[in-house]
């Protein structure tokens, strides 16, 4: 495996540590990722220099708060190749993206005997907002199936996608799987039927390009934590004439046009789905994740991921005593990896790892009717970004090896 | 270095437990006089137990069933030997002993001598992330005991 394409280590400090007189291996990217020093500092630099509120004040650093927080949405726009800026709202994260929606253009949209078609493999925000629309509404939800490979069967999306649905909403990638979906022909049967189609971006955008006007979807909702970005910021993209049919999701300050003592009127997009004082300085640093990933170019991550996989993932398949989910062949494998040690519950794993500095997931992965699916309690997941190096993928698969021996012959032998 | 510190959670006492588990399985139908399923939703682990209270209030029987990692398994098996044959007020008064060890609050030896094997887990304390898993069993004893088997509040909460 050739690193050499990215080589980044020294933006971020936090990697550079021992945890439990180990190397830190942070294979845990899927939950969230680590910050470049630029992201940091721009969240210091707003605080130290800029900080006041948006769009209220005419005093100079209004102005200039103001200028950073629409350059940051400008920024984002460019990222997904959004028609205008308007269409970028930002929000808390995916989850509050997807939420917004379920309450706003689910509830205007969906009645009863409506169809709302999902994937087994989502994520329990994307699941639970229709799940519960669903049952308000009394429509069905649906589940699009797996293939016997691990990826999304695209001759059940066909047959579950009918003239009753309304709504189809799918991650880009699986945060258990390791599968990029795709998103182009779903757009395709939803529109089809004249449904939209809703994609849950987060396990995608962090890693590969996204152009929402090519992919033709809808909404795109992402987190700006799992790209670099500071926690507590992410993104909704909607079409305009979408965004502009919707009910606001919240009322108060700034979303309003005029308020007057029995009605209000609301004011223009995107600052409608912005009601009261936004995550001001966590847009801006959102917006530095946005260059720092632009500068090294998704492509150049995307590639870099793709070795690691290439690399890491035939070693594991080939390991009798390892169970990996998901597709074998890496090709069709993103850098996040389901797995089990037979035998070896992944808490136990998981702590077992930790010792030797190595940092992964265990547990259900926030989407337990995948597991059911699956017919397993929980999974372990190492999961890769684009400051990882072979050298920690070697670390991992040592750990493992000690991990499988610590478990197969007891503590005697260490004693 | 690394693996050597685990010795301290998982010693072979913790590590038999789990191969071998005591009192795994199921009661006579006729027999169980408290239940409890309880789930630990940060992983997914399940426990099913059910005692035997005789008419004077002592546990005459104990099983319990459901998957779940090392912690949790060998921790339900020395549960369930340190409570047999006790009364339901003295297991409660366990109980409490066991979730302020793992907390690591101080308590009288002779209380921690009660927990017999059990009272090897106080060394979880070093591993905050696994000490949910350690009192699941604990928790469902507590919650079985006293009749707390409401629908809906049967989920061991997230710390």
């Amino acid at each position: 495996m050739d690193t050499k394409v990215i080589n980044v280590q020294a933006d971020f400090p936090i990697l550079n540590q021992q945890v439990n007189d180990e190397r830190l291996v942070y294979l845990d990217n899927a939950a969230t990722a680590q910050k470049p020093l630029v992201v940091t500092e721009s969240l210091d630099k707003f605080y130290h220099t800029d900080n006041a509120n948006v769009h209220r004040g005419v005093h100079t650093l209004a102005e200039r708060a103001t200028a950073a927080y629409e350059a940051a949405r400008s920024k984002v726009k460019n990222f997904i190749n959004a028609n205008e800026a308007a269409e970028v709202i930002f929000t808390k994260g995916t989850t509050d993206g997807l939420n917004m929606l379920a309450s706003t253009y689910g509830e205007q949209n969906i009645h009863e005997g409506d169809e709302i078609v999902i994937s087994i493999m989502e994520h329990h925000s994307n699941l639970i907002p229709w799940q519960q629309l669903a049952i308000r509404k009394h429509a069905t939800l649906k589940y699009i199936g797996l293939t016997a490979e691990g990826e999304l069967d695209l001759v059940d999306a066909a047959a579950k996608i009918t003239n009753r649905t309304k709504i189809v909403s799918i991650a880009h990638a699986s945060n258990v799987m390791g599968t990029i979906n795709p998103i182009k022909e779903l757009a395709n049967l939803a529109h089809e039927v004249g449904a939209i189609i809703i994609v849950d971006g987060a396990q995608a955008i962090p890693h590969i390009a996204v152009d929402v006007q090519k992919l033709d979807v809808d909404f795109y909702a992402f987190s700006g934590h799992k790209m670099m970005g500071p926690t507590g910021i992410g993104v909704l993209y909607g079409k305009h004439e979408l965004l502009d049919q919707m009910n606001p999701y919240q009322f108060g300050g700034e979303m309003i046009d005029f308020v007057y003592q029995q009605k209000s009127t609301w004011t223009q997009l995107p600052w409608k789905f912005e009601a009261g004082t936004q995550n001001i300085a966590g847009a801006i640093g959102l917006g530095t994740a946005v260059d720092y990933l632009t500068d090294i170019g998704m492509e150049s991550v995307a590639q870099h991921e793709q070795q690691i996989v290439d690399y890491l993932l035939p070693k594991l398949v080939a390991d009798d005593a390892i169970e990996v989910y998901g597709p074998k062949n890496p090709q069709k494998h993103s850098g996040v990896i389901a797995f089990n040690l037979k035998g070896i519950h992944p808490h136990d794993l998981a702590t077992a790892l930790d010792m030797e500095g190595v940092a992964v997931r265990a547990g259900h992965h926030c989407a337990q009717p995948l597991m059911e699916y699956l017919g397993v309690v929980a999974t372990a997941r190492a999961s890769f970004y684009l400051y990882n190096t072979k050298e920690d993928v070697d670390s991992f698969l040592n750990a493992l090896t000690e991990t499988k021996e610590f478990f197969n012959h007891g503590t005697s032998k260490a004693k | 270095m690394g693996l050597a510190k685990l010795n301290n959670l998982y010693r072979e006492v913790i590590l038999d437990h789990s191969d071998h588990p005591h009192h795994k399985g199921q009661l006579a139908v006729d027999d169980v006089s408290n239940e409890i399923t309880l789930k630990n939703p940060t992983c997914g682990d399940v426990i099913n137990l059910e005692i035997k209270l005789s008419t004077d209030d002592i546990i005459e029987n104990i099983g319990f069933t459901g998957d779940g990692c090392t912690i949790s398994q060998s921790s339900a098996s020395m549960m369930t030997d340190a409570v047999l044959g006790k009364s339901k007020d003295d297991a409660l008064k366990m109980a409490k002993t066991f979730s302020d060890m793992v907390m690591g609050k101080q308590h009288a030896q002779a209380d921690l001598d009660e927990l017999d094997d059990a009272a090897i887990l106080s060394s979880i304390v070093s591993f905050p992330a696994r000490i949910k898993c350690a009192t699941l069993a604990w928790w469902a004893l507590q919650r079985a005991l006293l009749n707390q088997n409401e629908s809906g509040k049967d989920n061991v909460k997230s710390s």
